[in-house]
């Protein structure tokens, strides 16, 4: 697994608040993760997980606070692969021409290599030329990484990644992430509870109504963030 | 620029692509104008003069109402796997996102229009062989005025509850104007004696103008959750 080529960026959250209606979603939040590092973030449903995910993909912006990126091409556009419960990938498309498709977006020099070999790295070179509507759900989110790691992403975003995957596919994304941060890219995921996934981590938060309410580096106190997260 | 203009183009394979391969979008609205001019000439049975007067409206009535089945499903589309957030991850400039269902909602508008052109003439006992460059000059304009207002609607109303009707409910007076304009410059061109009315295009080419800037300067906020 290749390093990104524009190196990894690190996220700055400086008192960041989101709400929906009279709900904080992102309550006060402030976060550093400098690049190059591997970070669960664990919590009760609604706790704010999803939405820090999204304010750092920049799909939300924040009611107030700042983000910042730093490192890498952090002042231009930084690239940022985002893989959610929801596989954003176009049905009436096959897997390829959906993987040229946001290659092509993105601006990936030789699209069609490209998605070739991303094809093949996550199993999926036998259905090429299938549209997604026949594929299963692990097949969809294998394209889904796919599609996130199409442009060599600078910081990538997993938003429980392993719902809906059968035992093999789970095991499948655990290594395919666990190379990815063994190749130096910045990775922040949420999960929702102790797993293979969460031991990829050298670094976990535990988020309660918007605000971290723990943070911890690999040790004894590890566990204990994963702890009590499934609701 | 350049970017935006590359983004855009391949947004617009997109959607040909997967419309082409499914043909919903255009199904329906060939199917709903080819039904609203087929009832209203067998109703009404108008003479040539009639037709020159009050087919014009009828045609752009039935344009306007085919554009909003159309428009709903531009951004619902979207909504289906997320595939909004993915491109709004991927693209620099989200204006992009726009500019390509813009100019998909307006491409197939005009396949709609120029499919239904031939049976209205038709039934309508109307000609429009001479005026052909000033029809479709028209027929481009107020398709893309209508795309233009109905891709920013589409983006609102795909939000909220109540979507299917809050569409055509912010649609159809907004687009008030350009119904009128068009519908003008029809009966115009179909007269025995046609003209252009040179005003009525700089009115439709301004509304099309303004509309794309305040788009292009506050769509972003539209694609917001």
């Amino acid at each position: 697994m290749p390093a990104p080529p524009e190196g990894p960026i690190g996220l700055q959250f400086d008192q960041v608040e989101k709400r929906y209606g009279a709900v904080y979603a992102l309550h006060n939040l402030t976060l550093s993760v400098p690049a190059g590092e591997c970070v669960a973030i664990a919590g009760r449903n609604g706790s704010g997980k999803t939405t820090l995910l999204r304010v750092a993909a920049r799909l939300v912006r924040p009611r107030k606070g700042t983000i910042s990126y730093s490192g890498g091409a952090a002042d231009r556009f930084p690239r940022i692969g985002y893989v959610a419960h929801a596989t954003m990938v176009y049905d009436e498309l096959t897997a390829e021409e959906n993987l040229l498709f946001f290659a092509k977006l993105q601006g990936v020099e030789n699209p069609a290599k490209r998605a070739a070999e991303l094809l093949g790295e996550v199993g999926l070179e036998d259905r090429t030329n299938s549209l997604l509507r026949t594929f299963s759900r692990g097949m969809r989110q294998r394209l889904a990484i796919a599609r996130a790691l199409l442009a060599q992403p600078s910081l990538l975003l997993f938003d429980e990644p392993g719902t809906g995957l059968d035992a093999e596919s789970g095991a499948w994304l655990t290594a395919h992430i666990g190379k990815l941060r063994d190749s130096g890219s910045t990775i922040l995921m949420s999960l929702h509870g102790e797993s293979e996934m969460a031991r990829l981590a050298t670094r976990a938060i535990r988020l309660e109504a918007g605000s971290v309410i723990a943070d911890t580096r690999r040790g004894a106190m590890f566990q204990s963030i994963f702890a009590g997260a499934a609701s | 620029m350049a970017a935006l203009l590359s983004n855009a183009a391949v947004l617009l394979g997109k959607e040909v692509r997967t419309e082409f391969r499914s043909r919903e979008l255009l199904s329906t609205t060939v199917v709903f104008v080819l039904i609203v001019v087929v009832v209203f000439s067998f109703t009404f049975d108008p003479t040539t003069n009639e037709s020159r007067r009050f087919g014009p409206g009828l045609l752009w009535m039935a344009f306007l109402f085919a554009a909003s089945l159309m428009l709903q499903p531009c951004f619902l589309r979207e909504q289906v796997n997320d595939t909004l957030s993915a491109l709004r991850v991927a693209v620099q400039d989200p204006f992009a996102i726009f500019l390509a269902k813009i100019a998909a909602n307006t491409l197939f508008l005009l396949v709609t229009e120029l499919l239904m052109l031939p049976v209205f003439a038709a039934l309508f006992n109307v000609s429009f062989r001479a005026q052909l460059p000033g029809i479709l000059l028209t027929f481009f304009l107020g398709s893309m005025g209508i795309s233009v207002v109905g891709t920013a609607l589409a983006a609102i109303s795909a939000q909220a509850r109540m979507r299917e009707l809050l569409l055509p409910l912010l649609l159809l007076p907004l687009l008030t104007p350009i119904l009128v304009v068009c519908t003008e410059v029809t009966i115009r061109l179909m007269q025995p004696d046609p003209a252009m009315e040179w005003k009525g295009i700089g009115l439709l080419a301004g509304f099309d103008l303004v509309f794309l800037t305040v788009l292009w300067l506050f769509g972003e906020y539209l694609l917001e959750e």
